[in-house]
Parts: C-alpha cells; sequence; structure tokens
C-alpha cells in the first residue's frame, strides 16, 4: 500500500477501534451528524453519580477513517476523567493524540469531540446539573436543530428550510416540519428533533406539526 | 505495490498493454520526428505515416472517415472542443444547449462554463436508473437549441442511453448531437455511419491505451472553433505537436479489444452483482441491471461509509471506488448518485467496481469475500442498521 493521508496510529485506530458499541442504560447520550459530509457519530457515557467520573464510554460510527479514529481516541482520552475535566478535552488535544489528521477531514473528526461534549451535556441536562439555566429562545433552538440531518439533501434541516416557524413560548416549542406525515423519514426527523430538544430545562412540550398532504 | 493487487477502477483508468508499448516504441525511439507533408524529410514523412494508420484505425471503429477525427490530449480536452468549440460557432439565435445532469465532468463543467458566458443551459433530470427521458428531451428542444450532448454510457453507475434516439430526434430538429463515449467505445458498438452523431468523445487510458491521448470525431462539415491558438496542426482544428506515439499506442488499443472479451467483462460484472445481492444483506445496485457498460458495477452498502470501505479494501489489496463525499477532494457527494434521486446515504455508502482485461473470476470471488468482511465490520461499529 501507498503512503496514505493518515498517520500510523489514525491508521491504527481505524482497523481496531477501542471501545465501540452501545451502552444500554447509558447517563448520557447523543448523536451527531455532520452537514458537510454526512458522517454520523454516537456517543454513550455512563457517570459515577458521586465522583461525577466516566466509568464507561462507548461509540458508534457510521463515517470516514478519521471518524472512526478520533470516536476512538476520545473515548479512550475521556474514560476515567471527570465530566468537567473531559468537557476540556477539545479537536486539538484528540489530533494531537492521533499525530495529526488532515486537515480536510476536521469537520468528520470534530464530529466525535462534539459527540462527547454532548453526551455530556445531555447527562447534565437529565440530572439537573445545568448550572447557568438560560431561558430557551428560538435561536438555541436552532442551533440544537442544526445538528439534525435533512436526509434528502445531508444538510441540517434548518439550513435547508426543512423546520420553519419556530416558537418558545410559555415552556413549549412549536415548529413545522415542510413534510407530510406519512413521508419516510417523517418518523425519523420527529425523534432525531424530541432528542435535541426534550431535555433543555424549561420545556415541557414540543409541538411538532406536518405538512398536510 | 504487491503483484496480487486486485484492480477494479478501471473506468478511472487501466494498466497499459505492454503490447501497445510496443507498438508505440519505435515512434519514441526511431520515427520520433513531427509529422511532415510528403515534401518534408523521411523521418517526419514516416511519423506521419504512423499518425495516419491510427487515425483511420479509430476512424473505421466508428465508422467514421479518418479526415473526422482530431486527436487530442484526452477525452476530457476532447469534450471540451466539443462543447465550447461548437458553442463558440453557434449563431445567436440558436444558443441554447441541453446536457444531462449526471454526465461526467468534463461535459457538466464545460455547459456550466458557456451557462456562465450567457448560454442558455438545460440539464436534463434523469430517471432513478440513471436514463434520459426521450420525450423530456424532445420537448426541451426549441427553436434556440443548437447542441444537444448526452453521454454514451455514465462513469459511476453504468447506465447506457438510447443514443440511436436521441440522435435521431436531434437530426430531426437539425440539432447538433454530441456523445462522451469514454466508457463505450470498444465496449459496445457505436456506428457514425449509420447513427446520426455530429461530435464524439473517445479516450485511450480506459482501453488499455496510453495516459496523455484521446479524439474527437467531429463529422464533416461541422464548424468548431479552435479552442488553443498555435500551428495548423488537426487540419488547423488542434494546434499544438501531434502525440504521434500516443496515437499509435491508442490504436493498438483499440485493435487488441475483442468480443471475446466484452462479454468476459460482462461475466464478471454479473457475477459479482449477484454474488453481492446474495450474500451482503441491505444493499442497492445503482444504476439499472439491463442496458450497463461491460465492466461497470456499483452497490450501495447501507449504514456504511465509503471511504472506510474503500481504505479497509486496499489494506487488503483490492482498488476500488466510492461516491462518498467524503472520499472526494471537494467533499461533494456524488453528482450521479444524487442525480438519481439517490439521498447521501445512498451516495455515502456506494462503491464502484470497474473490470478490465487483467481481472479474472477469481477476483470476482475475493473481492465478494473481501468487501463482505469489511462491511460486516462496519457495520458492527455503525449506529445505523436494520436492527439498530
Amino acid at each position: 500500500m501507498a503512503d496514505l493521508p493518515y498517520t500510523e496510529k489514525v491508521i491504527e485506530y481505524f482497523k481496531n477501534p477501542k471501545n465501540v458499541g452501545k451502552i444500554e442504560d447509558a447517563d448520557g447520550k447523543a448523536k451527531e451528524g455532520s452537514p458537510a459530509c454526512g458522517d454520523m457519530v454516537s456517543v454513550y457515557i455512563k457517570v459515577d453519580e458521586e465522583t461525577k467520573e466516566i466509568t464507561d464510554i462507548k461509540f458508534e460510527s457510521y463515517g470516514c477513517a478519521s471518524n472512526i479514529a478520533t470516536g476512538s481516541i476520545i473515548t479512550e482520552m475521556a474514560k476515567g476523567k471527570t465530566i468537567d475535566e473531559a468537557k476540556k478535552i477539545t479537536w486539538n488535544d484528540a489530533a494531537e493524540e492521533l499525530g495529526g489528521l488532515p486537515k480536510m477531514k476536521t469537520h468528520c473528526s470534530v464530529l466525535a469531540v462534539e459527540g462527547l461534549q454532548a453526551a455530556i451535556a445531555d447527562y447534565e441536562e437529565k440530572h439537573g446539573l445545568v448550572k447557568e439555566q438560560k431561558p430557551t429562545t428560538k435561536e438555541i433552538v436552532e442551533k440544537r436543530l442544526r445538528h439534525v440531518m435533512n436526509p434528502m439533501t445531508g444538510l441540517d434541516v434548518v439550513r435547508t428550510d426543512l423546520i420553519n416557524d419556530i416558537k418558545v413560548k410559555d415552556g413549549v416549542i412549536s415548529l413545522k416540519v415542510d413534510l407530510v406525515e406519512d413521508h419516510q423519514f417523517a418518523n425519523a426527523i420527529k425523534e432525531d428533533i424530541m432528542e435535541k430538544l426534550e431535555h433543555l430545562w424549561d420545556i415541557e412540550e414540543i409541538s411538532i406539526e406536518f405538512k398536510d398532504s | 505495490m504487491k503483484d496480487e493487487t486486485v484492480y477494479l477502477d478501471n473506468s478511472s483508468s487501466t494498466k497499459m498493454d505492454e503490447r501497445v508499448l510496443e507498438a508505440m516504441r519505435p515512434y519514441l525511439f526511431e520515427k520520433y520526428a513531427v509529422a511532415s507533408s510528403e515534401f518534408g524529410y523521411s523521418l517526419g514523412i514516416k511519423a506521419k505515416e504512423g499518425l495516419e494508420d491510427a487515425r483511420s484505425t479509430i476512424a473505421d471503429k466508428i465508422g467514421a472517415d479518418a479526415e473526422e477525427i482530431i486527436f487530442t490530449s484526452c477525452g476530457t480536452e476532447a469534450s471540451n472542443l466539443a462543447l465550447k468549440g461548437v458553442a463558440k460557432k453557434l449563431s445567436e439565435d440558436k444558443d441554447h444547449i441541453i446536457t444531462s445532469k449526471i454526465e461526467d465532468f468534463p461535459v457538466l463543467k464545460s455547459a456550466q462554463s458557456l451557462e456562465k458566458e450567457g448560454y442558455e443551459v438545460t440539464f436534463l433530470e434523469v430517471d432513478d436508473e440513471g436514463f434520459v427521458d426521450v420525450d423530456e428531451l424532445e420537448k426541451a428542444i426549441d427553436e434556440k437549441t443548437g447542441l444537444v450532448s448526452i453521454q454514451h454510457g455514465n462513469q459511476e453507475i453504468g447506465t447506457v442511453q438510447d443514443i440511436e434516439e436521441i440522435s435521431k430526434i436531434c437530426d430531426q430538429n437539425d440539432v447538433l448531437f454530441h456523445t462522451d463515449a469514454t466508457h463505450t467505445f470498444t465496449k459496445l458498438p457505436i456506428d457514425v455511419s449509420k447513427t446520426p452523431i455530429d461530435l464524439l468523445t473517445l479516450s485511450a487510458h480506459t482501453i488499455h491505451g496510453p495516459k496523455g491521448i484521446g479524439a474527437l470525431y467531429v463529422k464533416d462539415g461541422t464548424d468548431l472553433e479552435k479552442l488553443m491558438d498555435g500551428g495548423f496542426q488537426e487540419n488547423n482544428r488542434r494546434a499544438g505537436v501531434e502525440n504521434i506515439p500516443g496515437a499509435v499506442g491508442f490504436a493498438k488499443a483499440v485493435e487488441l479489444v475483442t468480443e471475446e472479451e466484452n462479454e468476459r467483462l460482462k461475466e464478471m460484472r454479473d457475477a459479482l452483482i449477484k454474488k453481492i445481492k446474495d450474500e451482503i444483506p441491505d444493499t442497492t445496485l445503482n444504476g439499472p441491471a439491463k442496458d450497463r457498460t461491460p465492466q461497470n458495477a456499483n452497490i450501495t452498502f447501507h449504514y456504511v461509509e465509503g471511504e472506510s470501505i474503500t481504505l479497509h479494501m486496499d489494506m487488503r489489496g483490492f482498488s476500488v471506488s466510492t461516491g462518498s463525499a467524503c472520499f472526494s477532494k471537494s467533499l461533494e457527494a456524488s453528482h450521479v448518485i444524487l442525480g438519481i434521486g439517490g439521498d447521501h446515504e445512498r451516495a455515502h455508502g456506494s462503491v464502484r467496481f470497474s473490470f478490465g482485461r487483467y481481472n479474472t473470476m477469481e477476483d470476482v470471488d475475493r473481492t465478494v469475500e473481501a468487501i463482505s468482511e469489511v462491511v460486516e465490520r462496519l457495520r458492527e461499529i455503525s449506529p445505523l442498521g436494520k436492527d439498530k
């Protein structure tokens, strides 16, 4: 095989990724998708309630070599750290640990780091640990929905106008999806939206309206 | 590289046949002079003979006259010359061009360039197997249409267009017709003496010939503007010293193709498609089952990503390519898979296998065995899947 754009360490982790799989009773979990390339990564964590230490972590990847390798390395880096320590792991740390990553593959690998951050955030939300409880705004909702992919285009649902008319009022988020309810992707998108929004601390209800058929 | 590499990317380029090199050799070391007219010196006359013999061989293969063949530096140049060279000669009331959404880049990008220059360009949709709807084409043609460019065989999914019918419609409407035959030349019959084709793109390196040589067939009487300024070579239609060794090698490559070989390509293609369908769950064939180029198989392996597949395959000694955005330099997913109505997920896990002279049935078995393992492994890592 000729020279690859990847370091030996990236290839090693790509061939034999560590901590692969699902944790069924995870304390925190997240699924992140990249609008740019269509890669996807899921991260699951178990957290010690007392020490806030990440006792177990697993990931799954629907992605290219840099995505798989980064997913693998960040799980190794995060395991045994407290959630506050793990939050500080950046893409640069992961890339450095891997001996470097090709520049144009940044977004595929950032995804894995975002997945870890999101899994920790999910844990914090579920356990009432969010310190600054900012009221949810339309902007916050949009920001979260930028991580939901429009499967027709591979771009996010906000950018592609698949979701519009977002309103936040009295603990209720309402939004419209530009799809008929029996569309093949309608359910998947609905689930993704719920997953991203349901743990917002001041939200009690999410109302999703589909297009009239 | 190890000898046991199984090369299945013959639609990108092929290994040159050694007999091609032998045919080229005299034109590199003995008859290396510039081609000259019969009034020149003998070395140049001999070189010219080689060039013209090559031209005749290629012309014969498609039922053309030798004077209708222009040698170019590659297929890309031939398609650029066809679209831009013709467009520049179109009158102002004939500046509408029609092509399809799934053309290979030379045609697609040339059409986009012309659109920027002010030409009106229609990019026809294709159906879910990649076919241009002949009725849609007919509807798109109006009194302003000057040129239609629809490829013969698709580079990625192998769809073979009905160019008999398409060329007839163009002919009836008095519109010039160009077709990119890079992926069908010598593999499927093309006869310009029977089919009203005005311009046709050919390439040598996809048929075990040398890189750096292509050709454009231009029907006698078709107006064409030169793209490069320079000398009067190729009947004053393409400037630059002729690549005579390349042209001779190109002609040799054409002569070496046999019908038996084309049958063998089809057998390997069909065996691979069937084996994958039988042995690996959750796959989709991209492109048609019938009317497909003999060398091409393109399959999406759901729930996994193409660059990961190709990298794992490479590590096992197999060369294949993918339409995944992660694999491309532009980070854009295959415009062909998206063009047939596939979503990003379908492009993400698509793999193209393209066969050539040096592949065997044993390669098919080994490839399916390897890809089966690779896909299974990657599916274990993937968050997606039927039971997930």
